[in-house]
């Protein structure tokens, strides 16, 4: 049991953040990024490609690092602090974990070495209208069509689905709409007749999509994973994600305490600063409180994502997280007074992104849910133990 | 990074599980899971088990009784004790008085005490709190005065937990009244039989008489049970409260606390069920046990980077893990309430032999003085509003 990062861990760490301080570091530079087309910055994207950070997670006979958990989430830290714009979750983390989890090494050895070099920008189109958090409910439906499919259907918000080159599509293959059995996973060539993309500014400064899917004519090689079998690795791919996004969030709250902090010791009213105030001084205190529970669980998501345990323990993970994100939040834009309000100011920007992550692949009173239906966190009573009543 | 522990540690947790069930009395133990107050005699029974295992003060010096074990060892000790409802070995002597001495006395000092500390043959208490100095402990004002071969002492002490079973009593008294505030201040053994030792109870909101007042009156100590430096008592008691602090957060007592919570809410009935088929009762539990294993967490952390720490300097961490631990320590009380429900009405008097009938399940009556004598965690050992303060001032630099 340990909490130490590798030497290696550690270099890729103060890469990462060297990186953020140079790309990002200021509202102006994040002003810039958002304004480009696709509102993000390509060349900070090369730059993530040339560190290796697109490949990270993939295995090395693919063309990727070979990284693991632990390393998404020190890079999800770093992009949390920097409040990074690029599509590295829908395209790494998302995609590219559904590709590793469902792909055939002949998928993956095709397309792992172009997204590692930044060329092949995924999203997975998953999302639909009435689905709301049920990764299950899934209407848009694919039919036989001669030896290839015939895709028909919505989805929506999809995270960065208007850059994306590649989409990874869900679709009914068998079963009723909420049914865990007959969903299956399609690569869909963004530009295919049949698809049509409405992209639009998200709330954080990011983007998504609504994609219609009509009469969408895909060959037997567009499968992706097992037909009618994806229920499992879209549950796996999502923990994972809710995982690294738990910890950009550790990130997100980081800084913006930090920021904080860094106000309260220099803002002075009533002839002193305000952080010699008592009652302020006990709500950073309940910050830092609530960011250390977070990030203990972010670790924790990190480590036992993917194992038998791991659902009930990410779903536990995002309920801490989100809990700590609002608290942490909204106390942020409070101690900072009326600046805090103010879109020029950065905090407001770090505090928009907690909320919507909150709210991304289950809100707080979904995932306490999940956590209830599998049982809790910590079993039972043991047998022998010579207390049970 | 790795949660998983090694072969050697499951195999150590495995073997203290299994002494703990085997060997301390069911009864004992069933106690502490019921929240019933324990006998002088239950706590000795247990740690003179526990001592003649060479588990009493495992964290202490090699020679005085100490085990060469590893934080992580340590770490799961402590939880396997809490979590198996073994009566912990009494803190004021082995995480206090014994540390001190091991750390300040005179080799005389060691030999006469610190055997008798581990076994329990001497119970000692605290004399820290007066009714002056509670959080600003060091506004204490009894006094010490050396007169011939002897320290004169007078004054009172209060909040002084057991102090009906106690032999000796480990005071902070002033010896320099003319010095600044925590200058001045010597850490004094006194036996409790000395004339002018009176102890009177003080009965808590629970019906319990677990804490007292002491008062001392021309109470006649020899020079040789100043412990440390004359004047230089306030490192012994910056040292003591910065000992041991892998067990804080009581993560294994509240652990216990929520599985008995889920077992007992299976039985208490409801409806046409059990409190337990209420979706509502269970996600309150799912999220005590959330904010419980992110405590955990936090504690494995901590106890993970004790081995590149240096010195005795205590964690200012170690504030964060008693703001969380007591304060989850506190919902799993008002859990228990709630789950009881009509059943937590009932007041039973805690006379032992008593042979009146329960109203409700055996297990109901306790849990609201649990709860209301549960109160006192955030309050005790440096309240929570201390700890916040400790927080902004070494960690935020506020």
């Amino acid at each position: 049991m340990d909490f130490d990062l590798t030497d290696e861990q550690r270099l890729l760490a103060d890469s990462v953040g060297r990186l953020m301080g140079d790309a990002y570091g200021s509202l102006e530079k994040r002003r810039a990024h958002a304004a480009e087309p696709h509102g993000w910055s390509e060349r900070v994207w090369a730059q993530y490609a040339e560190l290796g950070l697109l490949g990270l997670p993939f295995a090395e006979r693919h063309g990727g690092f070979g990284g693991g958990a632990v390393e998404l989430m020190i890079v999800m830290e770093a992009f949390g602090r920097g409040l990074a714009l690029e599509p590295y979750l829908a395209t790494v983390v998302l995609g590219g974990g559904l590709l590793r989890l469902a792909g055939s090494e002949a998928k993956q050895a095709r397309l792992v070495p172009r997204v590692a070099d930044g060329s092949l920008k995924l999203a997975f189109a998953h999302g639909e209208a009435q689905a709301r958090y049920d990764l299950d409910d899934v209407a848009t439906t694919a039919r036989r069509a001669g030896d290839g499919w015939r895709l028909d259907g919505a989805k929506s918000v999809v995270l960065h689905g208007d850059c994306a080159d590649l989409l990874v599509v869900s679709a009914r293959t068998g079963g009723e709409r909420r049914d865990r059995d007959g969903i299956t996973l399609f690569l869909v060539e963004a530009g295919v007749p049949g698809v049509s993309r409405r992209g639009y500014p998200t709330q954080d400064g990011q983007r998504a999509a609504e994609i219609l899917l009509e009469g969408v004519e895909l060959t037997p090689d567009a499968v992706l994973g097992p037909v009618g079998g994806a229920a499992a690795p879209i549950r796996l791919a999502v923990d994972a994600a809710l995982a690294a996004l738990s910890a950009e969030a550790v990130g997100a709250m980081d800084a913006l305490h930090a920021l904080t902090l860094e106000y309260l010791k220099t803002r002075k009213q009533f002839g002193v600063t305000i952080g010699s105030f008592q009652v302020l001084q006990h709500r950073a205190v309940d910050m830092v409180v609530a960011i250390e529970q977070a990030r203990s669980m972010a670790m924790y998501a990190t480590m036992m994502a993917g194992t038998p345990e791991g659902h009930a323990a990410v779903a536990g993970a995002k309920v801490q997280v989100n809990r700590s994100a609002r608290f942490v939040g909204q106390q942020s834009i409070q101690l900072h007074g009326g600046i805090g309000m103010t879109m020029e100011y950065l905090a407001g920007h770090y505090f928009k992104r907690l909320t919507i992550i909150e709210s991304l692949f289950g809100d707080t009173e979904h995932h306490l849910r999940e956590v209830t239906a599998s049982g809790g966190l910590l079993g039972d009573l043991p047998s022998g133990s010579g207390l049970a009543k | 990074m790795d949660l998983r522990f090694t072969p050697e540690e499951n195999s150590f947790r495995d073997t203290v599980r299994q002494f703990f069930t085997a060997e301390i009395p069911q009864p004992i133990r069933a106690k502490v899971a019921d929240g019933r107050p324990l006998a002088r005699e239950d706590i000795v029974t247990s740690q003179r088990i526990l001592n003649r295992r060479g588990w009493a003060v495992p964290h202490w010096p090699r020679e005085w009784g100490g085990q060469d074990w590893s934080p992580v060892q340590r770490y799961i000790f402590t939880e396997e004790l809490q979590q198996n409802a073994v009566p912990q070995p009494l803190g004021f002597n082995v995480s206090m008085v014994g540390p001190v001495i091991a750390a300040f006395g005179t080799q005389e000092q060691k030999e006469r005490f610190l055997p008798r500390a581990a076994n329990l043959d001497d119970w000692w208490c605290q004399g820290f709190s007066e009714p002056g100095a509670g959080s600003d402990l060091a506004g204490l004002r009894t006094s010490a005065k050396r007169d011939g071969n002897e320290w004169v002492v007078n004054g009172q002490k209060t909040w002084t937990t057991l102090a009906q079973y106690a032999d000796w009593i480990f005071c902070l008294v002033r010896t320099d009244p003319a010095a600044r505030k925590q200058q001045g201040i010597s850490f004094l053994l006194i036996d409790m039989r000395s004339p002018g030792v009176t102890v009177r109870p003080i009965v808590t909101i629970d019906g319990g008489r677990e804490v007292n007042e002491v008062f001392l009156d021309e109470v006649r100590v020899p020079l040789e049970n100043l412990v440390g430096e004359e004047n230089k008592g306030w490192d012994c008691a910056k040292y003591l409260l910065g000992h041991e602090r892998t067990g804080i957060a009581r993560v294994g007592l509240s652990k216990l606390r929520v599985r008995r919570i889920k077992e007992l809410a299976r039985q208490m009935p409801s409806g046409d069920g059990t409190v337990w088929d209420d979706i509502e009762f269970r996600k309150k539990v799912a999220s005590l046990e959330i904010e419980l294993k992110a405590l955990e967490i936090t504690q494995l952390r901590v106890v993970s980077n004790e081995r590149h720490r240096q010195g005795n300097k205590p964690d200012p961490a170690s504030s964060i893990l008693k703001i969380r631990g007591s304060e989850i320590q506190q919902a799993t009380t008002e859990l228990l309430l709630e789950m009881v429900g009509p059943y937590a009405l009932p007041y039973r008097e805690a006379v032992e032999g008593s042979n009146e009938p329960p109203v409700g399940p055996d297990w109901a009556d306790t849990a609201a003085p649990t709860y209301f004598n549960w109160r006192k965690t955030t309050i005790y050992g440096g309240s929570n509003e201390i700890q916040r303060n400790i927080v902004a001032k070494a960690i935020l630099g506020l």
